[in-house]
């Protein structure tokens, strides 16, 4: 929400004649239902760039396009050696954090994005993510471990931009997804500088059975607990049933 | 085929879960042990967050206990009235594990703990039943034929408050059954096992109760204190995973009935030095763990 509250007063803000490209995106679906055999999914992120003259020739066009998950606290455990076995000797609770974030572009980061664009627009994980807690090692750690889990990405030249007009790519919504809303934002960018931004969510729900219990298991505990036992017992005893009938 | 997992929220291959229940079922048909020992540690290892791992290996302990205790029933290889004892004492140690265990939690460190709880137990036991077991064989290959005296005189003997166990062939005071209750399901508690690799041994060597009977009496005890601690994880925690025990549980009580077939089958002496090895072996693996460096310093949890 800030986000867009910003990108459109800087929207404001911006001379008339940057306006002159603008981005109209859509995505292949903007909800995702998890169900019982969901095993992530694919969204398939799109759009165009409209003009009202022709390209400027002097610059390249490039897209860069964000996918960030629903926020999270945690806390973050070190482990050291002491009396010769490896302990958690410290702990840290890290401030809110996307559990989930993804950057795709058409070209490396390196070559379109200068740093001070980046800063304003929190487009790489590195500004996007606990930005004030820069070089603290819990920091570094927590990027990294959700960097080897394939939770935070970047994909350079993986957006698909054909005749500086038609854009694509695809976003890999992992299996082990938190429910929530997944903002997306596409970027057009010339000469390091953000000319239109977009944005829009994807809404990721548990639906039938999943919510089903997943409800239970919150709003009823005491009932649950109940039934997940009577399931244990009862299926315990069928099969005893079940052997002996097949035995004789 | 994958399935995502309410609770835990991932999502695994069915085929694995029917697969790991199906392990831990034979294994605790055959030695009358829960399994919350290995089916935890082998859950973690598939992906599930270590909560819902504990919580919900309980629920399905629940399961393949009744599976497996129906079978020793119809054998009559349970011992009801000590299996009401042990559980007395039971329900009272599971009480005052909970309350350590809260404590620990509080303290920051309860991972470690329960890590050298299963290292030091573990590592006693399995040692223990080893060196019994190699004894024990050796003595029936000099003797062929001829039985060790069984009936010896242990200090256990000498206790007040007599009762009489006629499924064991018993007569002790009830003061040792329910300490072993109060001290396994402590243990039980603290480690979220139903503790069947403890009391197995303790029904042996302290109480000295004939092998037979131990496996269909230490399981009949495992049903209530896991379902005990089942209830309080998901009232308290909400980490009980239905869905995740039902595809253990479906392998898992499969396996318990081949495990009891399998468990009949074999001399004890075999079926203790089978059950030593294997404590031996998660013992080593968990020890290992806490001696070599980390692959990750550090560990995100909520």
């Amino acid at each position: 929400m800030m986000h867009r509250i910003v990108a459109l007063l800087l929207l404001c803000l911006l001379p008339l004649g940057a306006q002159a490209e603008q981005v109209i995106a859509a995505l292949s679906q903007t909800r995702v239902s998890v169900n019982a055999n969901f095993d992530g999914s694919e969204i398939l992120v799109f759009g165009a760039v409209k003009r009202d003259r022709p390209a400027p020739e002097d610059s390249p066009l490039d897209v860069i396009i964000t996918v960030s998950g629903p926020e999270r606290v945690e806390t973050i455990r070190r482990k050291d050696r002491r009396y010769g076995i490896w302990i958690n000797v410290e702990a840290q609770v890290m401030g809110h954090s996307p559990t989930f974030y993804t950057v795709a572009t058409t070209r490396p980061l390196a070559d379109i994005l200068p740093p001070l664009t980046d800063s304003l627009w929190k487009i790489t994980d590195d500004k996007r993510v606990l930005p004030g807690m820069r070089g603290h090692p819990a920091r570094e750690a927590l990027i990294e471990l959700r960097e080897k889990a394939d939770l935070y990405r970047t994909r350079e030249g993986e957006v698909e931009l054909s005749a500086d007009t038609l854009f694509d790519t695809s976003i890999a919504l992992p299996s082990n997804i938190v429910e929530g809303a997944y903002n997306t934002r596409i970027f057009l960018l010339r000469n390091g500088e953000v000319i239109d931004s977009y944005g829009t969510s994807i809404n990721v729900q548990k639906v039938g059975i999943e919510r089903w219990l997943y409800n239970l298991a919150y709003s009823q505990a005491l009932l649950y607990g109940i039934m997940a036992l009577a399931i244990a017992a009862l299926s315990g005893w069928g099969a005893s049933e079940l052997f002996r009938l097949i035995r004789r | 085929m994958q399935i995502f997992l309410p609770i835990a929220e991932v999502s695994v291959n069915a085929f694995t879960l029917l697969g790991l229940g199906g392990i831990v079922g034979v294994l605790s048909g055959m030695f009358g042990v829960g399994g919350g020992f290995l089916i935890t540690p082998l859950l973690f290892f598939v992906g599930i967050p270590p909560a819902v791992a504990v919580a919900t290996s309980a629920n399905q302990i629940v399961a393949s206990s009744v599976s497996g205790v129906l079978a020793h029933f119809k054998r009559k290889t349970v011992d009801l009235k000590m299996g009401f004892v042990l559980l007395a004492g039971g329900l009272v140690g599971s009480a005052i594990g909970i309350q350590i265990f809260n404590l620990l939690k509080a303290m920051g460190q309860v991972d470690l703990l329960v890590t050298l709880c299963y290292v030091v137990f573990l590592g006693i036991i399995g040692f223990l039943m080893l060196i019994e077991s190699i004894r024990a064989i050796k003595r029936a290959k000099g003797r062929p034929g001829g039985r060790p005296a069984r009936k010896k005189h242990l200090w256990v003997h000498t206790l007040p408050f007599k009762m009489k166990f006629r499924a064991s062939g018993l007569y002790i005071s009830a003061i040792p059954p329910i300490a072993v209750g109060v001290m396994v399901g402590m243990l039980g508690a603290v480690m979220g096992v139903g503790g069947g690799f403890i009391m197995v041994p303790a029904m042996i060597y302290i109480l000295g109760m004939p092998t037979k009977v131990v496996i269909g009496t230490s399981l009949f005890q495992i049903i209530f204190t896991a379902g005990f601690t089942t209830l309080l994880h998901a009232y308290t925690n909400h980490t009980v995973d239905v869905l995740l025990a039902f595809l253990l549980l479906v392998g898992g009580v499969i396996g318990a009935q081949i495990g009891t077939q399998i468990g009949l089958k074999l001399k004890a002496e075999q079926l203790r030095i089978a059950l030593a090895l294997l404590v031996l072996a998660v013992c080593l693996k968990l020890g290992i763990d806490l001696l070599i460096p980390p692959k990750d310093l550090y560990s995100l949890g909520s």
